[in-house]
C-alpha cells in the first residue's frame, strides 16, 4: 500500500519541493494551502501523514493538529511539523499541541524521508 | 537555471513580495488589524523557507532579521513606530533586491545588506537578532533534523550519563532503557512498536515488557498507557543514537537510558526476547480486538526484536485501521486544486500575440464579408446578413477574450512606485508618500511592460520637482507630508493614467525664462500657458537650476512623452499655482484594435480613432471665420475653435477653402478642443491596428494603419499631431528640418 501524505503548507515553493521528494519517494502526495484547506483535505484524503506548516493564514500548524486530533477521523494519525526554527520552546510547544514529530526547514530529502518512514512505521 | 521548483520559488515570492508592500503600506495607515501584520510575517517567513531551500543565504539571513523583528510587532514586544516602519519598508525594498540578485545570479555588495541589517538590527536594540549567527553557520547540504534533547524539565534526571566508576570489573556493552510511554504518546500519534523497533536497528536488543499496570477488564481504559518495556541494547552507538530514537517523544514517557554493562561481546548471541512487544495498546479505541491482542498477540508481532537480520515487524500494518474507505480523489498540485489561490496558466507571450493577431485578422475578413454582401445590390440574403452580423458579434467577443488573456492590472506597476518615492523621498530630504488608486485597473501587458520607466520618472520628477522642500511647504502652510497620488481608470475605451503632487505647481515665467535661455523657444516668442507648459516636454529641457541626483540622469519629460506616444498614448499636463501639478497619460485600452471612424480627406480613406471625436457637425457658412489668410476659426456654442485642414495637412490636394466643410470635433492635448476638416463620413467600424513604424518609421500625422473590409489600406490618423500643427510644418516646409517634438509656434 503506498504511503499517504498531506502537506500543508501556504508556500507553494515548500508544496512543490515536498512533492517532489515525497513522490520520488514512492508516496502518494496530496498538498493543502492553509489549515482550513488541509484540515478538509485530511477528510477527503484520508493521509497516513500529515506533514503542516505552522504560520499559515487562516488557521495555523497548531490549529490544524488540534482539529485533527480533537476529530474523530484518525486522531492518531501522525503529524510532523515543518519549522524553520529548531528552538526548544518551539518544539515543546509542538508537542504539546500534539504533533508526532518535527522537521526543521530546509530540508534534505534523506532525513524528511527517513523521518517519515520512522513515525509511520514504513521500512525501507 | 532551469529548476522548475525555483521558478515557483521566484514566481511566488514575488508575490509574497507584493503583498509584504500592501501589508507594510497598509501598517502606515493609524488602524490596521493583526491579520495584517501576521501576513507581512508571513510573507518573509515564507521567502526566508523557501531561500533555505535553495541554499540562498543572503536571501535567508536578511529574512531571518527582517522576520525577527516583525516577529516582535507581531507578538507587541516592539511598539511599531514610524521610524521602524521606515525601517521595515525599506528593508523591504532590500529585500527585494537580493531576490532580484538572487534570480538573476548577482550578488549585492554585503556593504549595502549590511546598511539594512544594522538598521532592523537597531529595531530591536542590541544583540536581538543572534539567531542571524545561527543561520549564517547552517550547513545546508547537512542533515536538518534538530538532534539536541528536548527541554525536558523534570524528567532531566532520566538521562543518567554513564560514570566512568561504573565500568570496572565490567565493560559497558550498550545500554539499559527503561521505557514507560504516557498516554500522551499514543494521542500524539506515536506508535511504541516503531520506537523499539528503531532502537532494534541499534543493535541486539532484549526486551521485557511489564504488565503489572494492565488492569484487569473492570475498568480497564483502553485509551490509557498500561504497558511499559525495558530493554537492553548491546550496542557500539553512542548514547545520542539511542536518544535520537525517542528525539519526538521526550516529554511524552519516562525514559531511563543507563550503560548496560558485561561482559565483552561474542558471549551474547542471540538473545530472545522475553516477551512480545506489542504496539496493540496503542491502537485506537473502538477497535477492541487490539485488547484481545494484548494476551494473544498477532502472528506478525510474535516475532522478537533481534537484531538487524531479523527482519522487523511492519508495524504499519500493526497500527493500520480497518479498511479506510479510499479516498474518492487525490487532487493534485496544479491546476486541479480548487483551492489554490488562484489557478494561472502560463502561456509563452508569442502563443497570445499569434492568437491576437489571427483575431485581428478574422475580423478583417468578417468586415470582408459583410462589404461585400451589402454591396450586393441583387440577391441580397437576408438571412446571411444576419448570420454575417452574428459572426461580427463573436468574432469581437473572441477578440475581447484575447484581449483580456493580455490584460494586466496595473498593481504591480504601482506598487514599484512607492518604492520609486522612498528613495526620491530620502535623496532630496522631502517627506513624501505615494496614494495609489484604481490599482486594480487593468491594461495590456505590454503597456504595464512598457510604462515602467516613464512612470518611474514622472514619480522623480514629482517628488524632486513637483514637492515643494519643507521649509517651502511649512511656509505655504501645508502639511510636511508631500502626497503624490498616482491612479488610474478606464474612461471610455481609454486607459487614464493620472500622477498628481501637491506641490507649488508650474512656475511658467520661469520656464519660459529657461526655454528661452536654452534657446528652445525665440526670445521674443510669446506664449499660452498650455505652450509654455508643453516646453516641459522638448528636448534638452530640464527645471532644475542645480542638477539633482534624481532628475540630472539625461532623461527629460520629452522620453516620457516619446514612450508614452509610441504605445498609441498621449500625456498632457494641469498646474494650478501653490497647488501641484497633474500629469495625465491617456492610453488606448489595447494595442491591436480600436474604433475608429472611417472617413474621406482629399479622396483618401483615413480612420479617425473614435475616443477622440467628440462629434462631428456641419456648420453653417456663417458660423466659420477667416483670420488672417491660413486661419479658421469656428464658432460653436459661445466659443471659438480652430479649424484644422486635414488634407493639408498631410499634404493632400485640397480646395483650400470651405463653404460647408463636414467637421469632426477632436479634443487635442495641445490646443483644447480643434476641428478637423473632412470631405465624408463613410462608416464607424473597429479597425485593426497595424503598426506602420517597423517599415516607415514614425509618420507624422499619422499613428498607424488598417485594412479596410474591401481590402483596402487605410492610415489611422494621430488627431492630436494633425491639430497641433506640427504636421503641417513637416509637410509643408520640406526644407526646415524640424523636431517632430517641437511644438509648432516656435517656428511660428
Amino acid at each position: 500500500m503506498t504511503l499517504k501524505v498531506l502537506a500543508i503548507d501556504d508556500s507553494k515553493t515548500i508544496r512543490e519541493l515536498l512533492r517532489s521528494v515525497m513522490e520520488a519517494a514512492g508516496f502518494d502526495f496530496s498538498s493543502a494551502v492553509d489549515g482550513v484547506d488541509g484540515v478538509e483535505r485530511y477528510a477527503e484524503v484520508r493521509p497516513d501523514i500529515v506533514i503542516t506548516d505552522i504560520n499559515m493564514p487562516k488557521m495555523d500548524g497548531y490549529g490544524v493538529i488540534d482539529a485533527i486530533r480533537k476529530g474523530d477521523i484518525d486522531n492518531q494519525v501522525p503529524i510532523l511539523v515543518l519549522t524553520t526554527e529548531s528552538g526548544d520552546k518551539l518544539k515543546s510547544r509542538a508537542r504539546d499541541a500534539g504533533a508526532t514529530g518535527w522537521i526543521v526547514k530546509p530540508f534534505d530529502d534523506v532525513s524528511l524521508v527517513s523521518v517519515i518512514r520512522r513515525v509511520t512505521g514504513l521500512v525501507a | 537555471m532551469g529548476n522548475p521548483i525555483l521558478d515557483t520559488f521566484f514566481e511566488e515570492t514575488e508575490e509574497l513580495l507584493e503583498s509584504l508592500a500592501e501589508g507594510l503600506e497598509s501598517m502606515q495607515g493609524a488602524e490596521f488589524d493583526k491579520e495584517t501584520v501576521n501576513s507581512v510575517f508571513r510573507a518573509v517567513h515564507s521567502i526566508k523557507g523557501g531561500a533555505g531551500a535553495f541554499k540562498l543565504t543572503d536571501l535567508v539571513n536578511f529574512a531571518h532579521s527582517f522576520e525577527t523583528v516583525m516577529d516582535a510587532v507581531r507578538s507587541e514586544t516592539l511598539n511599531l513606530t514610524p521610524q521602524i516602519l521606515h525601517t521595515l519598508t525599506r528593508s523591504a525594498d532590500c529585500l527585494a533586491d537580493l531576490v532580484d540578485a538572487a534570480r538573476s545570479g548577482r550578488t549585492i555588495p554585503e556593504e549595502v545588506t549590511a546598511a539594512f541589517l544594522t538598521a532592523l538590527q537597531g529595531c530591536l536594540g542590541e544583540g536581538e537578532i543572534e539567531a542571524v549567527d545561527a543561520w549564517d553557520n547552517f550547513e545546508f547540504a547537512a542533515v536538518t533534523l534538530d538532534l539536541g534533547p528536548m527541554d525536558i524539565g523534570a524528567e532531566d534526571e532520566a538521562y543518567v550519563a554513564p560514570t566512568a566508576a561504573e565500568d570496572k570489573a565490567q565493560v559497558k556493552v550498550g545500554f539499559r532503557i527503561d521505557f514507560r510511554p504516557h498516554r500522551g504518546l499514543f494521542t500524539n500519534g506515536h506508535e511504541p512498536a516503531l520506537l523499539l523497533a528503531a532502537l532494534s536497528e541499534l543493535g541486539q536488543m532484549t526486551t521485557n515488557i511489564d504488565l503489572s499496570n494492565l488492569r484487569d477488564w473492570t475498568g480497564f481504559d483502553p485509551t490509557d498507557s498500561h504497558l511499559s518495556w525495558s530493554v537492553d541494547l548491546r550496542s557500539d552507538e553512542s548514547e545520542i543514537a539511542v536518544q535520537d530514537v525517542f528525539e519526538f517523544v521526550h516529554g511524552l514517557c519516562d525514559l531511563k537510558i543507563a550503560p548496560l554493562m558485561g561482559s565483552p561481546p561474542a558471549t551474547q548471541t542471540d538473545a530472545p526476547s522475553t516477551g512480545p512487544i506489542s504496539g496493540a495498546i496503542a491502537t485506537p479505541v473502538g477497535e477492541p480486538a487490539a485488547v484481545v491482542g494484548v494476551q494473544a498477540p498477532k502472528p506478525a508481532l510474535a516475532e522478537p526484536f533481534g537484531p538487524a537480520s531479523a527482519p522487523p515487524p511492519q508495524p504499519a500494518q500493526m497500527i493500520a485501521s480497518p479498511a479506510r474507505p479510499k479516498a474518492k480523489s487525490e487532487r493534485g498540485e496544479d491546476g486541479s486544486d480548487p483551492k489554490g489561490p488562484k489557478a494561472t496558466l502560463r502561456v509563452d507571450l508569442d502563443r497570445v500575440d499569434r492568437l491576437i493577431n489571427a483575431v485581428g485578422e478574422l475580423i478583417i475578413n468578417q468586415a470582408m464579408i459583410a462589404q461585400r454582401l451589402q454591396d450586393m445590390t441583387s440577391n441580397r440574403d437576408d438571412d446571411l446578413v444576419m448570420h454575417i452580423e452574428d459572426y461580427r458579434l463573436l468574432a469581437r467577443d473572441i477578440q475581447e477574450g484575447v484581449m483580456a488573456i493580455r490584460a494586466q492590472p496595473v498593481k504591480s506597476l504601482f506598487q514599484r512606485m512607492s518604492r520609486i518615492v522612498r528613495e526620491a523621498a530620502d535623496t532630496t530630504g522631502k517627506n513624501a508618500e505615494l496614494v495609489t488608486s484604481g490599482d486594480g485597473t487593468e491594461v495590456d501587458k505590454t503597456v504595464v511592460e512598457r510604462l515602467a520607466d516613464p512612470l518611474t520618472h514622472m514619480i522623480r520628477n514629482a517628488v524632486d520637482h513637483g514637492l515643494e522642500s519643507r521649509e517651502a511647504r511649512a511656509a505655504a502652510g501645508k502639511p510636511p507630508m508631500g502626497i503624490i497620488r498616482l491612479t488610474a481608470a478606464h474612461r471610455s475605451g481609454s486607459v487614464i493614467i493620472t500622477v498628481k503632487d501637491d506641490g507649488a505647481g508650474l512656475n511658467r515665467p520661469k520656464i519660459l525664462e529657461i526655454a528661452k535661455s536654452k534657446g528652445l523657444v525665440p526670445p521674443d516668442a510669446e506664449l499660452t500657458d498650455a505652450e509654455i507648459d508643453q516646453l516641459l516636454f522638448m528636448a534638452g529641457f530640464s527645471t532644475a537650476t542645480t542638477v539633482s541626483n534624481l532628475s540630472g540622469r539625461g532623461v527629460g519629460l520629452d522620453v516620457v512623452r516619446n514612450a508614452v506616444q509610441a504605445l498609441g498614448g498621449r500625456i498632457s499636463i494641469a498646474t494650478t499655482r501653490g497647488f501641484g501639478t497633474e500629469f495625465t497619460i491617456t492610453l488606448p485600452l489595447t494595442l491591436a484594435v480600436m474604433d475608429g471612424m472611417v472617413v474621406t480627406v482629399g479622396g483618401q480613406t483615413l480612420v479617425v480613432p473614435i475616443t477622440s471625436i467628440i462629434e462631428t457637425i456641419r456648420p453653417l457658412s456663417t458660423d466659420l471665420h477667416k483670420i488672417g489668410t491660413d486661419e479658421t476659426l469656428l464658432s460653436i456654442r459661445g466659443r471659438m475653435i480652430p479649424v484644422v485642414d486635414v488634407a493639408r495637412s498631410l499634404g493632400f490636394p485640397s480646395a483650400g477653402t470651405f463653404n460647408a466643410p463636414l467637421l469632426l470635433l477632436v479634443e487635442s492635448e495641445h490646443l483644447g478642443e480643434c476641428a478637423l476638416v473632412v470631405d465624408s463620413v463613410q462608416d464607424q467600424r473597429q479597425v485593426v491596428i497595424k503598426s506602420l513604424e517597423s517599415n516607415f518609421g514614425s509618420v507624422p500625422g499619422v499613428s498607424a494603419a488598417t485594412v479596410l473590409g474591401d481590402g483596402r489600406i487605410a492610415l489611422i490618423l494621430d488627431p492630436d499631431a494633425i491639430a497641433s500643427g506640427r504636421v503641417t510644418a513637416s509637410y509643408q516646409k520640406p526644407n526646415t528640418i524640424l523636431n517632430a517634438e517641437r511644438p509648432a509656434y516656435v517656428n511660428a
